[in-house]
């Protein structure tokens, strides 16, 4: 079976893929007005000569086209560059920074997930029901809460009520911990950045897996499931569930990607130490070689979160499997 | 001979926010064993919905308001109206089976055809896995599937249209119903598969002595099926005859027009007439002559009274005021 093929085809096509989408945003970078070196020319205490000696040192005084194929011909040797502002190598930022926005988003992209295929399912076999509409209400609020306000306002409440710590992954105490203290320590500082994350994300997904089960509890295939004298447990599990999972596995594959830079806002309000804050500021701060590894990691990321789903796909539904 | 099915008095109505919509209304009807009894009726006329009512099909905003459906497969008078969840999964498929319309949605894409039959064949039969699979290849060839053994493993979209209904027919008729339901099972099929698929199901009929409940659109095919033809208007019988009678001594207002909008072989036909007006919008319509604002034989008391379905020879029934006597004319 092609299977192997397919997936060495899809993961070449990701080598042009990137190419483009890494002068698309070198492009933009360059488009936008200012540079690294900026927010040093306003300040008198820095001399002509140092700025210039910086601006060499970074290879800012190169043209564009130059810049940007002495960083492609570091990238290919998987050499991510240096950070201006930071004066690190970037790879080793962004080492610190995955692990910080890893157990974030999973920890939430888990919840999430779980959550909202769950309560859809119910949803949609209690449809009419109060249980349906309570959990619709639910489902809208988080569609339309902003993840801003959301954040604020927990970040708020536990100001007055001490009740969860706030501003960060670590604090200052964390290092001396024990290990199982630290954990806990973690885990606690984890709930409101999490929760903010799970309630923008489950609700669409909610609402998705709903809808999706009600259009397949309406197919023929259903109704002569239960003409065929399969119990209703039968006719939901194994006929119209199966069914009505496919559609989401596609948004899995695609929200895979998310896992590293879908949580921008929630960082930066909750100060936690992630990537999508990293990238956030490296981008306001015209720190190139942070905004184009960033752009890189998700690039690599969608594609392959999206050849994971079109995997599980094919492993689920023949007529993928034998296209 | 007694039926193995008597339908009396059903009533299924939806309950809509815009009203109460009474698609069938108190329907009454036998079913002889290996009797094929057809329903007519243009769209919406509540064909489908007397059918699913047997299966007991209706789902919500939907209600079976009122009847009974007595069957007489297992020795015994059991109501099908009043049967539970649980026993209802024992005669469907089992003793009563339904073919739907459209043979591309009806199986399910995930699983193999042999899945879906073996499954049927296990849920009502005593058989391990290996039984079912040897009677669901007999299944398979008793349709004319060709290479059955090797079809068991094949997926529903490697078939084409008529395949498909081939194996909707199989697993419906796999655990030798007493009673099979077809809501119009070849319309979605090309003119020339249709006729096959016809053969096919007249054949197994006849074979298998099933108790056929067959809807269809087309009098063409009715009169090539059925042994007697209810024809159906607004929810309610208009007239309940033998297909003889139906075709040839028809009654009812609307069976006449019923037969002029069709193009027949069998008898000389002047030109072809579609039936003027629309079918009715049947929310909280009154208890009158559903027909009555199409009808040209239309009486004062039409659209004042319901007529009673009347035996207006031996077993031919008619719901109206002025029928047309055999052989008189539609128009008065
Ligand atoms: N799920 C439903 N909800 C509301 N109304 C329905 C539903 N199913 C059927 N009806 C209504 O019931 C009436 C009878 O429908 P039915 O499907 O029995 O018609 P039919 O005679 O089979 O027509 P067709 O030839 O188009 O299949 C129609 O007016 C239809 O709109
Ligand atoms: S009862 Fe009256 S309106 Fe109805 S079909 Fe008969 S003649 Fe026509
Ligand atoms: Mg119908």
């Amino acid at each position: 079976m092609g299977l192997v093929k397919y997936i060495a085809r899809r993961l070449i096509i990701l080598i042009p893929e990137l190419w483009i989408i890494t002068i698309i945003v070198f492009t933009l970078i360059q488009l936008s007005p200012g540079t690294f070196l900026d927010q040093y020319r306003l300040d008198p205490s820095i001399s002509r000569e140092t700025l210039q000696a910086m601006e060499k040192q970074l290879g800012l005084d190169k043209p564009a086209v130059v810049q940007y194929f002495y960083w492609l011909g570091k990238l290919v040797r998987f050499d991510f560059g240096y950070s201006f502002y930071y004066r690190r190598p970037v790879i080793d930022l962004i080492g610190e920074r995955l692990l910080g926005t890893f157990v974030l988003s999973l920890y939430s992209f888990v919840i999430s997930w779980i959550v909202g295929v769950v309560l859809g399912i119910v949803s949609a076999l209690k449809k009419y029901t109060a249980t349906d509409k309570i959990l619709t209400v639910i489902a809208f609020s988080g569609l339309a809460l902003p993840g801003f306000f959301l954040a604020l306002v927990l970040l708020y409440m536990a100001a007055r009520t001490g009740w969860f710590p706030i501003g960060g992954l670590y604090s200052p105490e964390t290092a001396k911990m024990d290990v199982w203290s630290a954990f806990k320590d973690i885990f606690w500082r984890l709930q409101l950045p999490a929760f903010t994350l799970t309630f923008g994300s489950f609700a669409g997904l909610m609402r998705y897996q709903r809808g999706s089960l009600l259009d397949v509890m309406n197919e023929d295939y259903v109704e002569f499931a239960r003409a065929k004298g399969m119990p209703e447990r039968v006719v939901i599990y194994r006929h119209a569930l199966r069914n009505a999972i496919n559609p989401l596995i596609t948004i899995f594959g695609a929200s895979l990607a998310d896992l590293l830079s879908g949580a921008v806002i929630t960082e930066t309000i909750f100060s936690w130490p992630g990537l999508g804050r990293l990238t956030y500021q490296a981008l306001l701060q015209k720190d190139y070689y942070v905004v184009m590894a960033s752009t890189v990691i998700s690039t690599v990321l969608l594609v392959i979160g999206n050849l994971i789903g079109d995997i599980l796909l094919a492993a689920v539904d023949p007529r993928i499997r034998y296209e | 001979m007694e039926s193995i099915l008597s339908v009396r008095n059903l009533s299924t109505w939806f309950f809509l926010e815009e009203g109460v919509l009474k698609a069938v209304n108190d329907v009454s009807f036998e079913l002889a064993p290996n009797e094929v009894l057809g329903i007519v009726g243009e769209t919406g006329s509540g064909k489908s919905i007397t059918v699913r009512s047997v299966m007991r099909l209706i789902h919500h905003p939907g209600k079976i308001v009122s009847g009974e459906m007595i069957y007489r497969g297992r020795g015994r008078e059991e109501d099908i109206a009043k049967m539970s969840d649980d026993e209802l999964t024992h005669i469907r498929g089992k003793e009563l089976s339904m073919i739907f319309q459209d043979p591309l949605t009806s199986l399910n894409p995930l699983y193999t055809i042999g899945d879906q039959l073996i499954e049927t064949i296990m849920q009502h039969q005593d058989v391990d896995r290996t039984g079912a699979w040897r009677l669901a290849v007999e299944a398979l060839d008793k349709v004319q599937i060709p290479e059955p053994e090797k079809r068991m493993n094949s997926y529903p979209f490697e078939f084409s249209g008529g395949m498909k209904q081939r194996v909707v027919i199989a697993i419906a008729l796999s655990c030798n119903p007493k009673i099979l339901i077809a809501d119009e099972p070849t319309t979605a099929l090309d003119v020339t598969i249709q006729a096959q698929v016809l053969d096919l199901m007249k054949q197994l009929q006849t074979e298998m002595k099933t108790g056929t409940l067959f809807i269809t659109h087309d009098l063409g095919v009715i009169s090539a099926m059925a042994d007697r033809v209810m024809v159906m208007y607004g929810g309610r019988q208009m007239e309940l005859a033998s297909a003889e009678d139906v075709f040839h001594k028809p009654t009812h207002p609307y069976t006449h027009m019923l037969l002029r909008s069709i193009p027949r072989v069998d008898i000389k036909q002047d030109s072809l007439e579609s039936i003027p007006g629309q079918p009715p919008r049947m929310i909280d319509v009154p208890d009158v002559c559903p027909f009555a604002p199409r009808c040209p034989r239309r009486l004062d008391k039409c659209s004042k009274e319901l007529p009673k379905l009347d035996e207006f020879e031996p077993n031919h029934y008619v719901r109206c005021f002025n029928p047309v006597e055999p052989g008189g004319d539609l128009y008065v």
